[in-house]
């Protein structure tokens, strides 16, 4: 099987959509002829031309916008945030327009936003952000966020074929870090379906993103303290898998959830409060979240360093519970 | 019902080219205007009656606008109208029994209650109706614009703003999009001279609205919004031009809020002068009396479409009346689509 990175991977996975049906266009900043800051759409407007790759001034709430409507008159419209941050400017036509149009008006809306976020990467507090945990909260749109090189092809295109608004939190720490075998054949993971990517009998960490290979190595040196974790890798945030993160911690009867994005009201807080709520009973010890401090991203590296989640934490968080 | 604004000394229609309109369009635009002013009465009326659930924004007044813009659409075109555009709707056929439906709260209502007043779409007409949020329809009508076209149709959308909407932000990011994309796209500004209590020099600096067109690099043009003919060929020249791809226009539509922002709004800081000038130029009135004038209708014509409208506007209350609530657990449905359920525009 094929090894690609993250970054290749999804670049093939657009590339294959595209060839796959004519609907898939893509839109952004710099993608067409420029390739992309990322240069993921590199030769795409060679191969599908400027019509479908296609060259946007700059207005992200306007390439959000436009990207709705196209996706309601037939197309299905993968529209890239140079970086994750700028979706802010975009909140309103996801949150209350693509997110209700269905709910509303019984439109479907086929449409994908590519968000390159996450930070490691000396961003500072502008091109760093994990911003799913706002949009977590609307009603009416569809979060997924790969690990790996292979969810992220099989992801990406489980996005486009989906009916409805998908975020696709695509981390740019992992783009030329993680490396996997990808099946070369057309392939899709399925929304709403986590992973266990590790079994263990002592501990469930939760991730996903960035901190599922944070959490690997977690268990990796817990391992060697005796703890053996069971790593949860979520893949999908909406719809979430949470009967696979319960009957972990229904073994394991002790659970960490880690996440990039900032601790208050973190995606962490919502898999807690489920946990307790469903399966309190099976609980040795509180649910404990590793998250990213409450301010905004940091840019020296001592203070990112800090400010972000780690092995490390994670490591200290299971052997908390452990302890309790 | 009582006309809260009846007109008076009527101010008439001016004679003057607006292009060859066949007498069946004619009437077209007359039913529907008339239509238009029927289903405010009515919807007015049953606010008193505490039988609307929410607000009412009347667009009493703005009918010369609403309906002689949407008429010049074609089937294959795209209508994105705003809260004070029912003219807009009835004129693209949207039923008016759907109307009081939203208005009530119906099961029966197209958005089944999820949704109220005029933000109701209609996939098979081609409707697509709006959130709250002033401006935010219009990228996604260059966007439908542009899938048309990828596509290999020619699909014009028309969308609206007032002078209040025409601050925000999107609006501009909307307008240089459809410049530099070069879709067919035709915003129709509806200057009525306030938004809510903000009057227009409290709102903008340029003289006209439409001088803006020039600075996107489009075409702007500006149209007495209560005169049916003048609009409805304004409206014609902007979607053929998008046709002939030729671009976006900004068609400015001067008319006058007759009634409050909201039915709750006396409105007393709009001048009284303002109103009067208003009630002269009734679109609906001073569009009857030219085509009695014109002799393209005759006084018991209109008598007969009177009975007739009131009859259809009554049928279209009772069947909204009549129908049932929505199920309450309805409210956590539909939020996603299912596989192939979806609706699209066509």
């Amino acid at each position: 099987m094929p090894v690609l990175t993250y970054l290749e991977a999804i670049s093939q996975a657009l590339r294959e959509e595209m060839r796959r049906d004519p609907a898939v266009v893509c839109l952004g900043e710099d993608i067409g002829a420029y390739g992309g800051a990322f240069k993921i759409t590199e030769g795409f407007q060679q191969e599908f031309g400027e019509e479908r790759v296609l060259d946007t001034p700059m207005a992200e709430s306007s390439i959000v916008g436009m990207a709705i409507g196209m996706a309601l008159r037939g197309l299905r419209p993968v529209a890239e945030m140079q970086f994750a941050d700028f979706i802010s400017l975009a909140f309103n036509q996801l949150v209350n327009n693509a997110a209700t149009l269905h709910y509303r008006f019984g439109f479907k809306v086929p449409l994908v936003v590519r968000c390159p976020s996450g930070g490691g990467v000396h961003g500072g507090p502008f091109h760093s952000q994990n911003p799913e945990g706002f949009f977590f909260h609307a009603a009416g749109l569809k979060i997924v966020a790969p690990a790996t090189a292979a969810d992220a092809k099989g992801l990406l295109k489980a996005a486009i074929r989906d009916d409805n608004p998908v975020l696709y939190m695509e981390h740019k720490y992992l783009y030329r870090r993680v490396r996997d075998e990808v099946p070369a054949e057309d392939f899709v993971v399925p929304l709403g379906q986590a992973a266990v990517r590790r079994p263990g009998r002592d501990v469930t960490l939760v991730g996903y993103g960035s901190t599922v290979g944070m959490s690997l190595e977690a268990a990796a040196r817990l391992a060697t303290q005796g703890l053996e974790a069971e790593v949860v890798d979520l893949r999908s945030l909406v719809p979430m898998d949470l009967e696979t993160v319960l009957g972990s911690v229904r073994r394991t009867h002790r659970a960490v959830v880690t996440h990039e994005d900032r601790r208050r009201g973190g995606i962490g807080a919502e898999v807690a409060a489920e946990i307790a709520e469903q399966a309190l009973e099976h609980l040795d010890a509180p649910v404990v979240r590793v998250a990213a401090l409450d301010t905004p991203v940091p840019f020296s590296p001592p203070l990112e360093q800090f400010f972000l989640p780690s092995a490390e934490k994670i490591v200290e968080a299971a052997r908390r519970v452990a302890r309790y | 019902m009582m006309d809260p604004a009846p007109p008076k000394d009527v101010i008439d229609i001016p004679d003057a080219d607006y292009g060859d309109i066949p007498r069946a369009t004619l009437l077209d635009l007359y039913h529907y205007v008339r239509l238009t002013r029927e289903v405010e009465l009515q919807l007015i009326n049953l606010f008193k009656q505490s039988k609307v659930v929410g607000g009412l924004y009347p667009g009493y007044g703005h009918e010369a606008t609403t309906v002689g813009t949407a008429l010049a659409l074609g089937p294959d075109d795209v209508l994105l109208p705003l809260h004070r555009d029912l003219g807009a709707h009835l004129a693209r056929r949207q039923p008016a029994k759907f109307i009081f439906a939203q208005y009530m709260g119906k099961a029966t209502s197209p958005t089944h209650g999820k949704d109220g007043n005029v933000h109701l779409a209609n996939p098979e007409l081609n409707i697509v109706g709006c959130i709250s949020h002033i401006g935010a329809m219009l990228p996604v009508a260059v966007g439908i614009s542009y899938a048309g076209r990828l596509l290999g149709k020619s699909v014009v959308t028309m969308s609206y703003v007032g002078d209040g909407g025409s601050s925000i932000g999107e609006v501009h990011e909307a307008l240089n999009f459809a410049a530099v994309l070069n879709v067919p796209f035709v915003l129709v500004v509806e200057n009525n001279r306030f938004a809510y209590s903000t009057p227009v020099d409290r709102q903008y600096k340029v003289r006209h609205i439409s001088d803006r067109a020039a600075g996107y690099g489009m075409v702007g043009d500006r149209v007495d919004g209560n005169n049916v003919l003048a609009v409805y060929a304004a409206a014609r020249r902007a979607v053929e031009r998008g046709r002939r791809g030729e671009g976006p226009t900004m068609l400015e539509c001067e008319t006058v809020r007759m009634l409050g922002h909201s039915v709750h709004d006396a409105a007393k800081y709009v001048p009284p002068e303002l109103i009067e000038a208003g009630r002269r130029r009734d679109p609906v009135a001073r569009y009857e009396s030219y085509l009695l004038r014109k002799g393209v209708l005759q006084p018991a014509e209109v008598e007969d479409w009177t009975r007739r409208l009131h009859r259809e506007v009554a049928e279209a209350v009772e069947w909204a009346e009549q129908s049932p609530l929505p199920e309450p657990a309805d409210a956590g449905r539909g939020v996603f689509a299912e596989p192939g359920e979806g609706a699209c525009l066509h």
